[in-house]
Formats: C-alpha cells, structure tokens, sequence
C-alpha cells in the first residue's frame, strides 16, 4: 500500500471520528452517544489498521484487537448503566442525567 | 506550791469550758452551778494557800526554773511558759519578750483572795437567784469565764498579760450586762458599757505601747525597777502614768467615762454585785496601785488622779440622793466609792486604796445581793417607792443590808469605817481641799444608804402587802449575804489605824503590802520616804479629830435620811419643791448622758449617716460609674466584633461563596460539556504546540 491511498484511509479515520466527537457532543440520547463512542473507537481503529500496512508491522492490528474487545465490554458497561438509568427515569436524555453535578 | 499558782487562774477557765460546752444539754441544771462554785472554790483554796506560802519562807523557790524572787524577799515571780520569744521591735533597736509569768507579792495575793472569795460567794447566790431564768447554764459559763479574765488580771506578771485580763473581763462585763438579750435596752446598755470602755482601753493601750518604747519590756516589776533606780524619769513616766489612769477611768466608771456603770445595772443583780461593785471596776485601782513607783515619781499624773477621784467621789454621791431605783442608788455609790479609792491612791496612799477596795468589795456585794435579794421577794420590783416594811418579810436579808449599809456610811466598828479613814486622814495630809471634798461625800454616802434602808425595809408598805406576797430568799441566797455581813464587819480589823491602837501598831493590812509599793530600789531611791512623807508631821490628836469630824458628818446623814423618811415622810418633797431647779438637776443626773448623747453621740450618728450617704453616692456612684462606662464600652467592642472583625470573615466567606456563582457553572454535571472543554482544550494545545514549535 502506497502512501496516497493510505492519505484516503486516514482522511476518512478522521472524518469518521469527527462525526464521532461531534455525535458525543452534541446529541442528547445517551444511546447515540455510546454509538458515536464506537464511532470513534472505529475510526482509530481504521487508523491503527492502515499505518500496520504502511509501517509492515503487525503491532497495529494487535491493538485494533484488544480494542475492539475494550469497545465491547465497554459498551456492555455503558449500556447496563443507561438501562438503570432508563428504570429510573424512563429517559435517556443526557440532560436529564446530571448525577455528576452532586 | 506557787509554781502552780497558775491554776488558780486555769479552774474558772476549765470550769467555764464544761459549762459552756456541756451545760447545755449534757450537764443537769444543778450540776452546772456546782461546777461553777466548785471551779471558783478551788480557786479560792489556792489563793489563801498561796498567801500562806508567801508569808511564810519563799527563799526556798530561789533558783528553781522559771521562778524569780525579788531581792526584798517579798514578791516571787513564777514563769509559766514563754508566751511571745524575744523579738525585734522598733526596726531592731529594742527585743521585746512576754513570757506568761504571775507575779505573787503581798498585793496580788490579797487581791486574789478577795476576789475569789467574794466571787464564790457571789456564784452560790446565783444557783438561787438564777434558777428561774433562763440561759442558765450560759450564764456560770460567762461569770467563770470572768472569774478566769479577772484573776489573770490580778496575777499579771506583765503588762501583756494585765491587758488580756484587761480586755477579758471587759467582755465578760458586755455578755454579762447584755445577758437578758431579748430586752433591747439591756443590749443597749451591754453596748453602752463596752464602747465607753473601749474609749479608756484605748488610752491604756497606747500607755503600754509607750512603755515598750520607753522601757523596752513590759514586766511589771521591771518597769517599776527602772523608774525606782532612776534609770528613766521625766515627761515619759508623768504620760504613761496618764495614759494609764485613762485606762483605768473607763474601767472603774470615773468622770468622765462614768456613764456605763449606772446602765449595767441591766444585767442580772449578781453580775452587778461581782463585776459592777467588787471585781471589775476596781480593776483600775488595783492597776495603779500596781503601778504605785510609777506614779510617785509622775505627781502630775497622781494629781490628775487625786483630783479625777475626789471629784467623781462627791459627783456620784450627788447623783445618788435622788435615786429611786434600788440598783441605781447602788450603781452611784459605786461610782463614789471608786472614786475615794482613787483619791487614796492619788495622795500615795496606795495601801488605803487596795484596803478600801477590800473592804468595798466585801459590803457592796452584800448590798447587792441584798437588793437582789429585794428584787426576787418583789418579783423584779426595783422601784424603792413601791417598797417600804420589808423587814417583816425578810428579817435575814434586812439584817445583812443594814450591816452593809453601815459599813459604808463609816460607822465606827464596821469595815468602810477604817479604810474611808485611812483615806480620809492621808488626804487631809496632802491637801486639804480634796479632804473636804471626801468628807462632804462621806456625808452624802450616809445619807443615801440610809435613805435606801428606810424607803426599803422600814415605815409602811407602799404595795398592796396581800396581793403582793413578799417572801424571804432561799437559803443558797441567805447565806451568802450572812457571811458577806460577817466580813463586811470584821475585815477592817485587819487595818487598824496607829491613833486607835496606842502603843502597838496593828495596821497589819498596811505593812503587809508596804513591799509592794516600795520595791527596794525605790526604798534606795526618793519613793520610799516620799510616800510616808508628812504623815508623822500629823500628830495623832488631829488624826483623832478628823475621825470625830467624819464620823459626825455620817451620823449627821443618818439623822437627816431619818428625818426625812421616817419621821416627816412630806419632807422630801417640800425640800424638792423649795430648790426645785437644783433637784431638776440632779434627779436628771446632770444631764450628762443628754450632753454625752448631743456632743458625741448624735454628732458621730451624723458622721456616720454623712459617710453612708458619701457611700451611697459618691462611692457606689463611682463603682456604678465605672460599671456602666465598662458595660458601654464592651457594646462597643461588641459591635467592633460583630460587624468589623465578622464582617472581615464574612466577607471572605461570602467572596468564595460568590466566586462559586462562577465556578459552579462549569460543574454542569453534563458528560457532553466537559467533553466539550476537554475537545477545545485539546485544540488550543494543539495550537499552541503547532504554532510555536
């Protein structure tokens, strides 16, 4: 793989992850936001992948796996909380949620 | 013996404990007075055990620890423990050491018989004349607690000790007079008596301060050795003597600290007999005649005390004439015969004092107890007016007050006969007006007794006699008047004058205590001659004279007291009415207590009432001042507290709490916004690394 197609790969890595953090940002479902936090794992994951191919090392695609399996338990986590949340409130608007003001 | 002579003053003391302790409840009525007398009997025993010893050999205590003879031979000091060790007075110049020693010589052995003896007397008439008052057993506490005061007085070694007599029984006088508390006038006259005689305590004291800057010590026998070898003289002497004798006006009633005497009559008849007639008043006399080689070599002090006794003796007298309390007219005569002790004493005739003081002792507490005895038959009648035939009822008590009253009128034979001569004759010696003073007196002393006797037990009854059942006393009572009565006639034997004694001298009393006033260094010195000085000039028929003179002036009394209350009962009021101003006068006695009352007494009230007020205003106006100035203050400092220093606090608290407006914004709780700053955060690092690097 030659350096400009590995431009694209990392151009669209970061216009995933900007869609990612702006997802994080700006929406308000907390389910959305755990989405866009894959979102953004993915698109680093992208970039892990494509400078693998472009440095010849393996050491990329070990750390797309451990997080991948990080993204998983993760959301596993998150989603138990906003499912807690949610019996409590039947919402899941992040506003609503201001637990960490206290 | 005499090494012991001090328990004579330790039984009154312990008797005076139990009684005062115990009486109360623990101890059975009867039992407190036969501790009382048996305390005072003990006493006694002593006494006249001690007066054996003393005329016998004494030569044998020389040398014995603590035991000092006089080289005369005739006077034994005995040291019973150091009372204050030798100390600096003075910033150092002097040491000054009282040890409690007594000193027995011819006058304080006599004294100490004397006084215990009547003083037992006077204690087994009181189980009598007590039993039905109340306070019983507190009453023998105080009149031993006297009879200790007063024996500590006679024995007296030193001045030290003399003054705590001194004081003593003026306490003892205060409880005493003031015993029947609950009557607010017997507390005022209790009163009375203790301030006036703190005014003569002061002077006393003063003279004993003095003594100890003249002298250096304050034993009496020391003293007297240096005035006697002439070691100091001069201005000093003449003002300790005064200073003294001030001492000894408010003590014996003298002009012009006289007023107490007549008031303590308040307090029961016995204490009036012991304390008011025989012991305590003649604590002054006894006090200069101790001080006899002090006071020849000051003859103005001894003037001023011839004059002060001359003058009260004819004073009092006056005022007795007109007495109708049976107590009064004694009180006055007291007074009056205390003053012819002092007159005796202020011509030198020391010897003539302490004898009248004997013989006095012996028939005023008989005619004290005989008026008690009068008052208990009457049921607390005192009013001679109301009375009148009481011989029928009390044959034992009329008898003993007719002696009594004899004796002091100076009938030949009785008691008062020969001391009132002896000063009489020694007065004539030295001055002739001070005589005629004495003689008038004398006169005016038989009249009033014998006024007394005639109001009293003779003529018709001026009570309802049926109504009123007058009895005689019991016999605890009787009998101590029958043997008052017995030695008020016979103890002026014991003095007989030279003139009536051709041949022998028999004035035992007068050589006996001759070693007394004439300590052998003064015998070496002016004393011893100057006090016998013209005696000899006299020859014996004048001496006879002057007896005859007095003597008729006493019958003379006698007669007009007859005439006037006996024959011619009208006549005293006729008398009365023709020099009525003068009997204003002297039935108001003088209006001395009004004069004392307006010139000291309301003034000092005045005092006092300008000084509380000054209190009330001016100090407590200041503290209450400063008060309310501190209390403005600290609302001051309060507010200063509350809005400055708090304020300052305050202030930072509320800036923080004020910044947290700010800060609390970024605290949103929202996970997105501080995502949000995270993000911006990264940028500008980013930036900043991107820019500069």
């Amino acid at each position: 793989m030659n350096l400009e197609i590995a431009h694209y790969y990392l151009l669209v890595s970061a216009i995933i992850f900007t869609i990612g953090v702006l997802g994080v940002l700006l929406r308000r479902s907390a389910i959305i936001i755990l989405m866009s936090i894959e979102l953004m794992l993915n698109a680093v994951n992208l970039a892990f992948v494509t400078f693998s191919r472009i440095n010849h090392s393996l050491d990329g695609q070990i750390f797309v796996f451990f997080i991948m399996t990080v993204a998983a338990a993760e959301a596993v986590v998150g989603l138990a909380i906003v499912i807690a949340i949610f019996r409590k409130k039947v919402s899941t608007d992040v506003d609503e949620i201001n637990l960490m003001k206290w | 013996m005499l090494k012991f002579a001090y328990l004579i003053i330790l039984f009154p003391f312990i008797g005076f404990l139990i009684n005062g302790l115990l009486g109360r409840r623990q101890i059975p009525k009867r039992w407190v007075g036969y501790i009382a007398c048996g305390a005072v009997f003990l006493s006694f025993l002593l006494s006249v055990w001690i007066f054996v010893e003393l005329n016998g050999d004494i030569g044998k205590y020389e040398g014995m620890p603590g035991v000092r003879v006089s080289e005369g031979g005739r006077s034994v000091e005995v040291e019973a423990y150091e009372w204050v060790p030798s100390m600096k007075v003075m910033g150092g110049e002097r040491s000054l050491r009282i040890g409690m020693n007594l000193q027995i010589d011819p006058l304080s052995s006599v004294m100490v018989i004397v006084v215990s003896l009547v003083g037992f007397l006077i204690h087994v008439y009181s189980i009598g004349y007590m039993w039905e008052e109340g306070g019983y057993y507190r009453y023998f506490a105080f009149l031993n607690l006297f009879m200790g005061m007063m024996l500590t007085l006679v024995l007296a070694g030193n001045f030290a000790m003399m003054f705590i007599g001194w004081e003593g029984v003026g306490l003892c006088s205060y409880l005493l007079i003031g015993f029947f508390f609950e009557k607010e006038w017997c507390a005022d006259a209790g009163r009375k008596a203790f301030i006036v005689n703190r005014i003569g305590d002061f002077g006393f004291m003063i003279g004993l301060l003095l003594i100890v800057v003249v002298f250096g010590t304050l034993d009496i026998s020391d003293v007297m050795g240096m005035i006697g070898s002439g070691e100091a003289g001069g201005i000093e002497i003449t003002l300790i003597g005064i200073l003294l004798f001030i001492g000894a006006i408010g003590k014996s009633a003298q002009i012009p600290l006289y007023v107490w005497l007549p008031d303590a009559m308040a307090g029961p008849t016995p204490v009036s007999a012991l304390i008011h007639a025989a012991t305590m008043v003649t604590a002054g006399v006894y006090m200069v005649s101790r001080c006899a080689v002090l006071y020849v070599h000051a003859p103005a002090a001894l003037t001023i005390v011839a004059v002060i006794g001359g003058l009260t003796a004819i004073y009092a007298a006056s005022i007795g004439l007109m007495q109708n309390d049976i107590k009064k007219v004694l009180a006055y005569s007291t007074v009056s015969q205390l003053g012819y002790m002092f007159l005796g004493a202020g011509v030198a005739a020391f010897g003539a004092a302490i004898f009248h003081l004997m013989t006095h002792a012996f028939f005023k507490a008989l005619l004290f107890l005989g008026s008690g005895s009068v008052i208990h038959g009457r049921k607390g009648e005192q009013d001679i007016r109301k009375m009148g035939g009481l011989k029928r009822h009390m044959p034992v008590t009329h008898v003993t007050f007719l002696l009594g009253a004899l004796a002091i009128a100076g009938i030949p034979g009785f008691s008062g006969f020969f001391s009132k001569e002896e000063i009489l004759f020694r007065t004539y010696v030295s001055n002739k007006v001070l005589w005629l003073v004495g003689l008038a007196a004398a006169g005016m002393t038989a009249f009033y007794m014998m006024r007394l006797v005639y109001l009293t037990f003779y003529g018709k009854a001026r009570f309802d006699e049926e109504e009123q059942h007058v009895h005689e006393a019991p016999r605890v009572m009787t009998y101590p008047l029958v043997i008052l009565a017995i030695f008020s006639v016979i103890v002026g034997y014991v003095g007989i004058p030279k003139v009536l004694s051709p041949g022998k001298d028999i004035n035992y009393f007068e050589h006996y205590l001759e070693p007394s006033f004439e300590a052998h260094e003064v015998a070496a010195g002016m004393g011893g001659e100057k006090i016998h000085e013209g005696e000899d000039e006299v020859s014996a028929g004048v001496e006879l004279m002057l007896m005859v003179v007095a003597v008729i002036i006493a019958i003379v009394g006698i007669y007009i007291a007859w005439e006037m209350y006996l024959k011619r009962p009208g006549l005293p009021g006729r008398v009365a009415g023709r020099f009525m101003s003068l009997y204003r006068l002297i039935s108001n006695k003088y209006w001395v207590d009004e004069l004392y009352d307006a010139v000291i007494v309301q003034p000092y009230y005045f005092l006092c009432r300008r000084s509380f007020d000054f209190d009330t205003w001016v100090i407590d106006g200041t503290v209450n001042g400063v008060r309310h100035l501190t209390v403005g203050l600290s609302h001051l400092s309060s507010f200063n507290d509350k809005w400055v220093v708090d304020g300052m606090v305050n202030i930072l608290g509320y800036g923080i709490k004020g910044s947290s407006w700010v800060f609390r914004k970024v605290q949103t709780g929202l996970v997105q916004s501080y995502a949000t700053v995270i993000i911006l955060g990264t940028f500008i690092l980013l930036s900043i690394f991107l820019i500069f690097i």
